[in-house]
């Protein structure tokens, strides 16, 4: 039993009952689509229509269309795709590790952050198959599978190999973890359906649970197996997607800070998106009670503090490469500071470094309209740090004479754009179709966290 | 049941029994069913087979209901003797066109001719090639050649145009015939006949006229043509303008010369010293120890001052001014006899003083070479002049333009063009082998063949022959040049075969000796491809030999008798040029891919890069850093401007090019631009520059310095460039140069070793590792660069090009950063900032010096390429080669990011098959261009990752050689295209675990030498060598401005 000081901040505000929390979350189930919700929709299905010419035309005449170049092989593909990885390590940070850690207000947002997790993973997964040569081939060959080719087989020397398992585990353990936590809420909302359709398909997703004691037990227990399993991987992750730079010999990728600075990176983004995720949906589904500003400041508190992870990051790395000695290394980063490209330098760090800064102030990091505005910035600030790290790196290596310059082309946008069209197309049927609040584990913490429960004691 | 006493019987043979019937009924099937040879050996069908032919019955209908894709591969019905289908044959020929000249060994693949490599017969260009003559391949399969004659734009046949051309031949007063320069004699023979039959005139011109130099020939010495040079003997070599390693005379042959005088080791310490005054930064100047940008107008005046210095004046105000002037006369003076001095200039009275110079210094007789006459110029630009006039007044009955263009590329061919349109000549005839810009204001086209199919012999220097022959039949129904002029003229022998061995067996077979039979003798000559009278006739490659015999050949007569009123001309001169700071001077110039403009509808040539400029695919006006500044041009990366030209009345816009090294003050433009009846590729690519070219008093002046107008146009341009950085950042892992003077001193002059620090102290970078290395159990290949004899001629790239089916992108993709050469030579400015200073470091000098780094995959032995492809697409041989599996390739590129030299290409696009690249890539998106491709290397796919493989296919096929033949390869049997091409010996690529092989005794005598690798402290141990640049400069000299 857990016991919380009356001075703790209540997780669940307006003194909601039990039957609220499952009136509340089941009723944007059941009822029908709102305008704005279809519009919402639209727009998503319309950014995926224009991507997916965009996605078309890359695959019919080749990654020509982008405006990748013999010097700079990764431009836009490979940050999209770092950023989107990123981007997916928040929900599994907040339903295992902080399950783990038995943060209890982890609960009214688990749901919705898991969800962005596994779009993002989709996301992301999109781009280490659009951005290969070949990828009718690639998307196969890059498996370790018996065949016939001549027993060929993969390097496992190689760092993109080491992407393929690291990401495929960790999109299958998340969605895994995902899916076991809402089957209880589907049983809610089968148990509450009216239309035929309804009851079969929540039915079906439901796995026939029954809600007997036995059930929540093993339901608990599979919960923290799989929360034990998926905190390495949200540490593995980037680590692995980190290694893809440093394990090269390119200055500015060489570099051994680069894992726990990639963690760090992505959880920093990550929460930016939950929350920018969050504050709409808790205002279009008045889920003020259950999504509190206690919620919104704790994530911010994170958001500071993997922010100035990554701020002495950069500046560890400055130091590092004037400190090694090497020419090459000094140069990388004196050209990223003040290159041709310094101007995506100066947004990394003023989106990355300085602005979460902000949040010291309590004032700012419980202003909605805030956060609102810096989740956003905090992610300009992570894409343009992978595009530093990817494009300023390699536009000017070692040998002079191949130096040169990357401009995207209306398809790396087209084809970036596609993975917004996704992921919101995703995240809207999700919100729609599916609970987008852990009825049951919000139920548990209506006794000891609940502003009701907290003013009757 | 007791027996039934009834019978019953199914006929009567079984009632009587008789035993023939028994013998039957115990047989289950009568005799007459074929079931008893089921087995098969009675050998009629069995129902096997009857089910084998069902089978396939239905297999064969419902294969022919598919539709087969038509494969236009038709086999050998009657296989010729000589063609084996996979074995290359070589055939020794002559690539001559406008006067350049270089012997070739064509290969040629199942009856066709894919590559041109050099022929190491030839006394004259040793075995090098240059980018033209490479590339000329291409041109042989160039879809824009005429397929037959056209009559008025019609197509006709020969009968027809022979029958109207006789007609207006017969009637027509004042014949001419045009031509470039020939080398031919038995052309010339044709066209003295063809004259003479009709009484006509030949005329002689060239694009870019060398007509000062001849003409001051004939003056002083009496001897109108160009001489020998021998740049292999001068100790000090000073050229005012003549870019002779790129585009003046005798490229190959110079670059072989010069080369030799370049050369650095344990046994050599010296170098010849080269000064060169120009304008723009040429290929040459680029290449020369001390360099000083001058005016145009300065050059006469130099010159003059020059020939003061040499015969013992001070030259006066001239030679404080310009830089170098005084001690290139010092070194100059030094050297008597071992020296060289050239100009490019087409002003007569400069060229006279010139002579002067070398002969003042007693260079004739040692270093040029009079007696012994070169025609690589012939053009009479006075003649040409007239001619033009006379046509424009109408006193020109018929011309022939035999294969040359003069409406492009003359001065005076727009001029010639308009008359031309305006029919001031009844009967006009080209004989070009495409519809260029003359022959489409032609009445008759009489299509020639491609110098691949034609039998030819040539004489490029005098007594020294060689010979042309074909290599395929004719494509198409065109027919060779001298053929037509034969059976115009009406002559006994029209196949011109049997009148070039007729002249042959009466002209040279009695100047030799050894053979006796003259088909023996002819296919002597035929197989070695040169002939010199007096020199034997080899047939095995022996190079100690050959260059014995170069010594014999070299042995220049006594000096020729100089005669001419030198102090005159340099009055003269001084009063023609005067520099007016104000004034902007124009130097029109030609490129060492594009030349004159007549391969122009080549793309390996248009795609090429300048090696200077390193810009593709069209031409541009270089302008100096200071002007630039005053204009407020800009150049970044792709991104240039354009300007108006104004030059007397003709004004063009033009990109321009930021040109360090440009004498301030000064413009250049290049030729060969600008085409409008060339083909797809060379359409409209450019500006036409002929027009700028003035001629004063019939000359032709390529420099002008009057009347030029710049201003800014304030219009952005692309300008697509392969290099974008100028200089190295001071990176001394890369580039690694010193002076004479301190290479003297020390061996390892300008080399930087690297060392890393470990916990043991600081440490080489090879001597750690976390691999294990490989084994090189049989070979391991190799190469060394020298960067001393680089020339930057960029023969190599289109080698490369050729051999290796790379594709051509064309300009936007270059702009987008994506050419596939596999070797690319990089260049590099010198920049006056300190190291440390980046920002400085990237802006090259003023005159900076310059260094060509040929860079191509290094085969490292820890190649970071191989250890991140997650497919084990590109891995390491057991013989050190960096390999490509194309079609394991995946294409994620992470080989191309990884690697530190940058040099492996992705096919960003289908290049083949692809109607986008149709005009640019045509030699892998028309049936005709594809006959060029190399059947040995694939044609890469999309999606996939190329680079360098050292020609593996050679490699593979030497060795195959070696072992049918059971022994082992010899050295110098198998060999890049690269290093076959370079004809400066600058790369030498062998066998590093053979012992005797010249990459070994190189590498053992260069080993605490020059010989480096680059980027060594990453630890990739390459397999790419190269040797210091060293520059003949004294030490007390510092690097100026």
């Amino acid at each position: 039993m857990q016991i919380s000081a009356p001075v703790r901040e209540p997780l669940v505000t307006d003194g909601k009952t039990i039957k609220d929390v499952t009136q509340d979350i089941s009723v944007r189930v059941e009822s029908k689509p709102t305008p704005l919700w279809m519009l919402a929709l639209a727009i998503s299905l319309a950014l995926l229509g224009i991507g997916t010419y965009a996605v078309f035309r890359t695959l019919w005449d080749g990654i020509g269309m982008w405006g990748n170049n013999k010097t700079i092989g990764w431009a836009w593909d490979i940050t999209n795709f770092v950023w989107w990885v990123g981007i997916g390590h928040a929900g599994t940070l907040i339903s295992a590790v902080l399950l783990l850690f038995r943060q209890k207000w982890r609960t009214s947002i688990n749901r919705a952050a898991e969800a962005m997790t596994i779009f993002a993973v989709i996301c992301a997964l999109q781009f280490p198959v659009l951005h290969m040569g070949r990828p009718w081939l690639g998307a196969y060959w890059a498996l370790p599978f018996p065949n016939t080719f001549g027993s060929l087989w993969v390097n496992f020397n190689s760092p993109l190999l080491w992407d393929v398992f690291a990401i495929s585990t960790y999109f299958s353990v998340s969605l895994v973890f995902w899916y076991i936590g809402l089957i209880p809420d589907f049983a809610t909302i089968r148990n509450r359906a009216t239309g035929p359709i309804a009851k079969a398909v929540y039915g079906a997703l439901s796995l026939g649970w029954d809600g007997a004691a036995k059930t929540w037990q093993r339901y608990e227990t599979v919960s923290l197996i799989l929360a034990g399993l998926a905190t390495p991987l949200v540490l593995s992750v980037h680590t692995i997607v980190s290694f893809d730079f440093a394990t090269s010999v390119i200055p500015g990728w060489h570099t051994t800070i680069f894992p726990p600075y990639f963690v760090a990176g992505a959880i920093f983004s990550g929460f930016a998106m939950v929350l920018t995720l969050m504050i709409i949906t808790r205002k279009v589904y008045g889920l003020e009670s259950y999504i509190t500003i206690t919620h919104i400041e704790l994530m911010n508190i994170i958001i500071m503090v993997t922010g100035s992870i990554v701020g002495v990051a950069y500046i560890t790395e400055l130091f590092v490469a004037w400190y090694s000695g090497v020419e090459y290394e000094q140069y990388a980063f004196l050209n990223r500071a003040t290159g041709p490209y310094w101007w995506a330098y100066a947004t990394m760090m003023t989106c990355n470094v300085i602005s979460p800064q902000m949040f010291w102030f309590k004032g700012l990091r419980t202003n909605i309209a805030f956060t609102f505005v810096l989740s956003i910035v905090v992610n300009i600030g992570m894409w343009f740090e992978r595009f530093v790290i990817i494009v300023t790196s390699l536009h000017r290596d070692y040998i002079p004479s191949s130096w040169a310059m990357f401009s995207p082309t209306l398809y790396d946008l087209g084809v970036y754009m596609f993975t917004f069209g996704l992921f919101f197309t995703l995240f809207f049927l999700f919100a729609k179709f599916f609970p987008v609040i852990n009825m049951a584990e919000v139920k548990s913490v209506l006794k000891s966290s609940s502003a009701t429960e907290q003013i009757k004691r | 049941m007791k027996d039934n006493q009834k019978r019953y019987w199914k006929g009567l043979e079984q009632l009587s029994n008789d035993p023939e019937f028994v013998k039957n009924s115990e047989k289950e099937f009568p005799d007459y069913l074929p079931i008893n040879s089921n087995s098969g050996e009675g050998g009629g069908p069995s129902r096997r087979d009857f089910l084998k032919m069902m089978g396939f019955g239905i297999a064969a209908a419902s294969l022919a209901a598919c539709e087969a894709p038509v494969r236009k591969a038709i086999p050998y019905l009657n296989k010729p003797v000589d063609v084996d289908p996979s074995i290359p044959n070589y055939y020794a020929s002559t690539y001559a066109s406008e006067g350049n000249y270089c012997s070739i060994v064509v290969k040629t693949r199942e009856g066709r001719p894919i590559k041109i490599e050099g022929n190491r017969f030839s006394t004259i260009t040793e075995g090098g090639t240059g980018p033209q003559v490479e590339a000329s391949v291409l041109s042989l399969y160039d879809s824009a050649r005429l397929r037959q004659p056209k009559v008025k734009g019609e197509d006709a046949d020969w009968a027809s145009l022979d029958r109207e051309v006789l007609n207006g031949l017969r009637g027509a007063r004042n014949l001419k015939i045009v031509s470039n320069t020939i080398l031919s004699p038995s052309t010339k023979a044709v066209i003295n006949e063809f004259t003479s039959r009709f009484g006509g005139e030949h005329i002689v011109y060239d694009s870019y006229s060398s007509y000062a130099l001849i003409e001051a020939h004939r003056e002083n010495f009496g001897q109108p043509a160009v001489p020998s040079y021998r740049f292999n003997r001068a100790n000090v070599i000073v050229s005012f303008g003549a870019d002779f390693l790129g585009n003046w005379l005798s490229t190959v042959e110079i670059n072989k010369q010069y080369s030799k005088t370049r050369k650095l080791g344990p046994e050599k310490k010296t170098m010849s010293r080269h000064y060169q005054f120009e304008s723009v930064l040429s290929m040459t100047g680029s290449n020369a120890d001390y360099r000083s940008p001058i005016r145009p107008s300065q050059e006469g005046a130099a010159i003059a001052a020059l020939y003061q210095l040499v015969s013992g004046g001070n030259g006066g105000a001239i030679a404080q001014e310009i830089p170098y002037l005084q001690k290139a006369a010092k070194d100059l003076l030094a050297n008597r006899g071992q020296s060289l001095v050239v100009s490019g200039s087409n002003d007569i009275a400069v060229q006279r003083i010139v002579n002067a110079i070398n002969s003042t210094l007693g260079n004739y007789g040692t270093t040029i070479d009079i007696n012994q006459p070169a025609y690589y110029r012939q053009g009479n630009d006075r003649r040409m002049a007239q001619f033009v006039s006379d046509v424009q007044a109408g006193n020109v009955g018929a011309v022939v333009f035999l294969d040359c263009n003069p409406v492009y590329d003359y001065a005076g061919g727009l001029a010639l063009g308009q008359a031309l349109e305006g029919n001031k000549v009844k009967v006009k005839i080209s004989m070009s082998d495409r519809m260029d810009e003359t022959a489409a204001l032609c009445d008759y086209v009489a299509p020639g063949h491609h110098y691949l199919e034609s039998w030819n012999d040539y004489e490029p220097k005098q007594n020294m022959f060689s010979l042309a022959q074909p290599a395929i039949r004719p494509i198409f129904q065109t027919r060779q040049v001298e053929e037509s002029l034969l059976s115009w003229s009406g002559a006994a022998e029209t196949n011109y075969f049997n009148y070039l061995q007729n002249r042959w067996r009466t002209d040279l077979f009695g100047q030799q000796q050894e053979i006796t039979d003259f088909q023996q003798f002819w296919d002597t000559v035929l197989y070695t491809g040169v002939f010199v009278p007096g020199r034997p006739l080899n047939l095995e490659p022996n190079m100690d030999q050959l260059e014995n015999t170069a010594q014999t050949v070299d042995q220049t007569g006594a000096a020729p008798v100089f005669t001419g009123n030198t102090n005159g001309d340099i009055r003269q001169v001084q009063q023609t040029y005067k520099t007016d700071p104000e004034q902007v001077e124009l130097v029109i110039y030609s490129k060492v891919g594009i030349g004159s403009g007549k391969q122009a509808n080549n793309p390996w040539l248009q795609e090429m890069p300048d090696p200077v400029t390193k810009v593709t695919w069209e031409n541009y006006m270089t302008i100096s850093m200071a002007m630039a500044k005053e204009f407020g041009l800009e150049m970044n990366e792709g991104k240039s401007a354009m300007v108006n030209l104004t030059v007397g009345d003709t004004t063009m816009e033009v990109p321009v090019v930021i040109q360090p090294g440009q004498a301030n003050g000064t413009v250049g433009v290049s030729l060969g631009y600008g085409r409008w009846v060339a083909g797809k590729v060379a359409d409209n690519r450019g500006f036409n520059a002929y027009p700028f070219i003035r001629i004063v008093d019939g000359v032709c002046q390529y420099n002008v310095i009057s009347g030029v107008k710049v201003e800014n146009a304030n219009k952005a341009y692309r300008i697509a460039r392969t290099q974008t950085h100028e200089t190295f950042m001071g990176r001394q892992t890369v580039i690694q140069d010193s002076t004479l003077a301190e290479y003297q001193e020390n061996a390892k002059a300008g080399r930087f070793e690297p060392v890393i620090a470990t916990a043991d102290g600081p440490k080489d970078p090879e001597t750690l590792s976390l691999w294990d290395g490989h084994l090189y159990p049989n070979h391991h290949w190799g190469m060394v660069i020298d960067m001393n004899s680089c020339t930057g001629c960029s023969a190599c790239v289109v080698a490369c090009h050729i051999e290796n089916n790379v594709p051509v992108v064309g300009k936007d993709e270059v702009l987008n950063r994506r050419e596939m050469h596999w070797l690319r030579i990089d260049r590099y400015y010198s920049s006056n900032a300190e190291v440390g200073d980046y920002a400085g470091l990237e802006e090259a000098s003023e005159n900076p010096e310059v260094t060509f780094q040929p860079m191509l995959c290094q085969h490292c032995n820890n190649a970071p390429c191989e250890t991140v492809c997650p497919v084990v697409a590109t891995t390491h041989s057991s013989e050190g080669v960096n390999q490509m599996t194309y079609n394991r390739c995946i294409g994620t590129r992470y080989c191309a990011n990884n690697c530190p030299y940058k040099v492996r290409r992705f096919n960003w696009f289908k290049y083949h098959d692809n109607k986008d690249f149709a005009d640019t890539n045509t030699q892998m998106n028309d049936d005709l261009g594809k006959m060029v491709l190399n059947p040995d290397v694939t044609v890469r796919a999309r999606g996939v990752m190329e680079k360098c493989s050292f020609c593996v296919q050679r490699i593979q096929g030497g060795k195959l050689q070696a072992k049918r033949e059971g022994r082992r390869p010899v050295d110098g049997e198998i060999i890049t295209a690269c290093a076959s091409s370079c004809p400066t010996d600058a790369i030498v690529f062998g066998d590093m675990n053979d012992n005797d092989s010249r990459v070994v005794k190189l590498l053992k005598a260069e080993a605490n030498g020059r010989a480096y690798k680059v980027l060594k402290e990453i630890g990739t141990r390459p397999n790419v060598f190269y040797l210091t640049k060293i520059r003949n400069k004294d030490s007390e000299e510092e690097v100026t401005a």
